[in-house]
């Protein structure tokens, strides 16, 4: 019976976390067309609701109506896996993120480690939709990804290895904590812009969107995608870009701590100020969207290898030197 | 504590059962899949150790990174071709006599060492390193890798780096006819070296270089 107990009261906390990212997730949704309607001088989805506010509700249930087609010659279990597996990763990271000192479902000591795993497992997704679709523009299109997400994923944990040196803990909480006198941001800004566009290329967003590159790819990896099965690539798409904003905030912007620790400021509960970070980088996702091009395909590979890694290595050096000299180096 | 030993026999029989379907399976693909799924079910039971360390570098470097590059080589190979060829008739007997001949030397090898841990413990405990068990183990790997073992450490390392300037070397050609595009060139061309006005009078028109 004790079992049963500790097993509904974990179900409880999960729920209590996934269906506030889910519903938040179908929100971006809306706020990433809004922003990007905005800076084209469009309205964007504005009939559903007030302020267009449940289109993505009106989506979903269009994408549940719809037939789900499964190409004769794809591989089945494979095409069908794809998208849940994108989609669970997506959201098994969220475990590990902190929302305060003690709102947090499993406070691991590897947290970031954990997180960087996840996110570099965000790969198979892509590739095996690519892969059992048995089609060229697919294909294509998951080789692209894989390649490039592959790539950014070293400047990313080059730059944890950043942040971790001035911490000195894997812990998420014990980073953000860390952060109390001065967030990350401000000593370590040139490590955040290029974890802000690594983040960019992470999650196939424009412009480095080049997997879906609508004009040559059709849709790249989702192109036999359909119905039901296309909405989960999507939801866990955004959830994976949301996840990313919450990375950034956690590493650079100090997490659920409030910028100021004075008396109107700390009346707010550590949730906000995180949730409110997280919508600050999105909105900053949302801004790139609108106005930059797509990269060609042999730039982004040259500025993945050529100039963020060794770039992000010689700081790792510097603040490493840095720390030593001044004996800054975090010990426990 | 049973259900601490229900999660080990499970990922335990996840591992093994994926393991003999990795060799088992006629699609490549889905023998790169099954190993996937092993090295996470083995992380999974290296957590359950209390070596989450491990585990989740298990995940990043293997599952993240080496898998992703085996799936790159797998998916280009021809899956229906394959299959006519490896599959059919008894050309493929031949491989056996040698397979067996070293997982008999693996196991054999493996024996060895674990009976040697079973009876006499004391070989190896070469370092006698006291583990201490107030900090994290991501601490206490750290602490006996970067002081005791930092050369072999650093060696390994060096030994990687080699290794992967040579598969440069060996791969890398230089072609000649491919027009390369230079960035700083590109960046510091000025207006003008770039254009140039001229007079042209009517009906005689002007000579343009290219």
């Amino acid at each position: 019976m004790e079992y049963f107990n500790i097993i509904f009261e974990q179900i409880y906390k999960i729920l209590f976390l996934l269906v506030p990212v889910l519903v938040s997730v179908a929100m971006i949704v809306w706020l990433d067309r809004r922003i990007w309607a905005f800076v084209q001088k469009r309205q964007g989805p504005n009939v559903v609701g007030p302020f267009g506010l449940l289109q993505s509700l009106a989506d979903a249930l269009k994408y549940i109506f719809k037939e789900m087609i499964i190409p004769s010659s794809s591989n089945k279990v494979i095409f069908i896996l794809a998208p849940i597996v994108t989609m669970t990763l997506a959201l098994i990271a969220w475990a590990v993120i902190p929302f305060s000192a003690t709102q947090v479902l499993a406070d691991i000591n590897v947290g970031i480690l954990y997180l960087f795993a996840v996110s570099s497992l965000g790969v198979y997704g892509i590739i095996m939709g690519g892969w059992a679709s048995n089609s060229k523009y697919p294909f294509l299109g998951a080789i692209r990804s894989a390649a490039q997400m592959v790539s950014y994923e070293v400047s990313i944990g080059v730059i944890i290895i950043n942040v971790l040196l001035c911490v000195g803990s894997l812990n998420l909480n014990d980073i953000v904590l860390a952060q109390q006198t001065m967030w990350f941001v401000i000593p370590l800004f040139p490590m955040f812009v290029i974890f802000f566009i690594s983040a960019l290329a992470e999650t196939n967003r424009p412009p480095f969107d080049l997997p879906e590159a609508e004009a040559e790819l059709v849709a790249g990896y989702q192109t036999e995608y359909s119905g039901m099965m296309y909405a989960m690539f999507w939801l866990g798409e955004y959830a994976n870009i949301l996840l990313m904003c919450a990375m950034g905030a956690i590493l650079f912007l100090g997490g659920w701590l409030s910028p100021l620790e004075v008396y109107p400021f700390t009346l707010i509960p550590g949730a906000i100020w995180l949730i409110l970070k997280i919508l600050l980088l999105f909105f900053l996702f949302a801004l790139v969207k609108a106005i930059v091009p797509r990269y060609r395909y042999d730039q982004l590979m040259r500025l993945g290898w050529k100039v963020f890694l060794p770039f992000s290595l010689i700081w790792v050096v510097l603040t490493a030197s840095y720390l030593f000299y001044f004996n800054l180096l975090p010990v426990n | 504590m049973i259900a601490h030993s229900i999660f080990f026999y499970t990922f335990s029989l996840i591992a093994i059962v994926s393991a003999i379907m990795v060799t088992a399976s006629k699609n490549t693909v889905h023998s790169v899949f099954f190993l996937i799924l092993d090295f996470i079910s083995i992380s999974c039971l290296f957590i359950m150790i209390g070596a989450e360390f491990l585990g989740m570098i298990m995940l990043i470097v293997y599952v993240g990174a080496v898998a992703v590059l085996f799936l790159f080589v797998v998916m280009m190979l021809n899956v229906a071709q394959q299959k006519n060829q490896w599959f059919a008739g008894q050309a493929t007997s031949k491989h056996i006599p040698i397979g067996l001949i070293i997982s008999t030397l693996i196991f054999v090898e493996i024996i060895i060492v674990i009976g040697g841990w079973k009876f006499k413990p004391e070989i190896f405990d070469i370092n006698n390193s006291v583990v201490q068990t107030n900090i994290s183990n991501t601490h206490s790997l750290g602490q006996i890798l970067y002081t005791d073992y930092i050369h072999v450490f650093q060696i390994s390392g060096m030994i990687l780096l080699v290794a992967m300037v040579g598969a440069i070397v060996l791969t890398f050609r230089q072609r000649s006819g491919v027009k390369r595009q230079s960035y700083i060139k590109q960046i510091s061309r000025e207006r003008a070296e770039g254009v140039e006005v001229l007079n042209v009078q009517s009906n005689k028109g002007v000579k343009i270089d290219d």
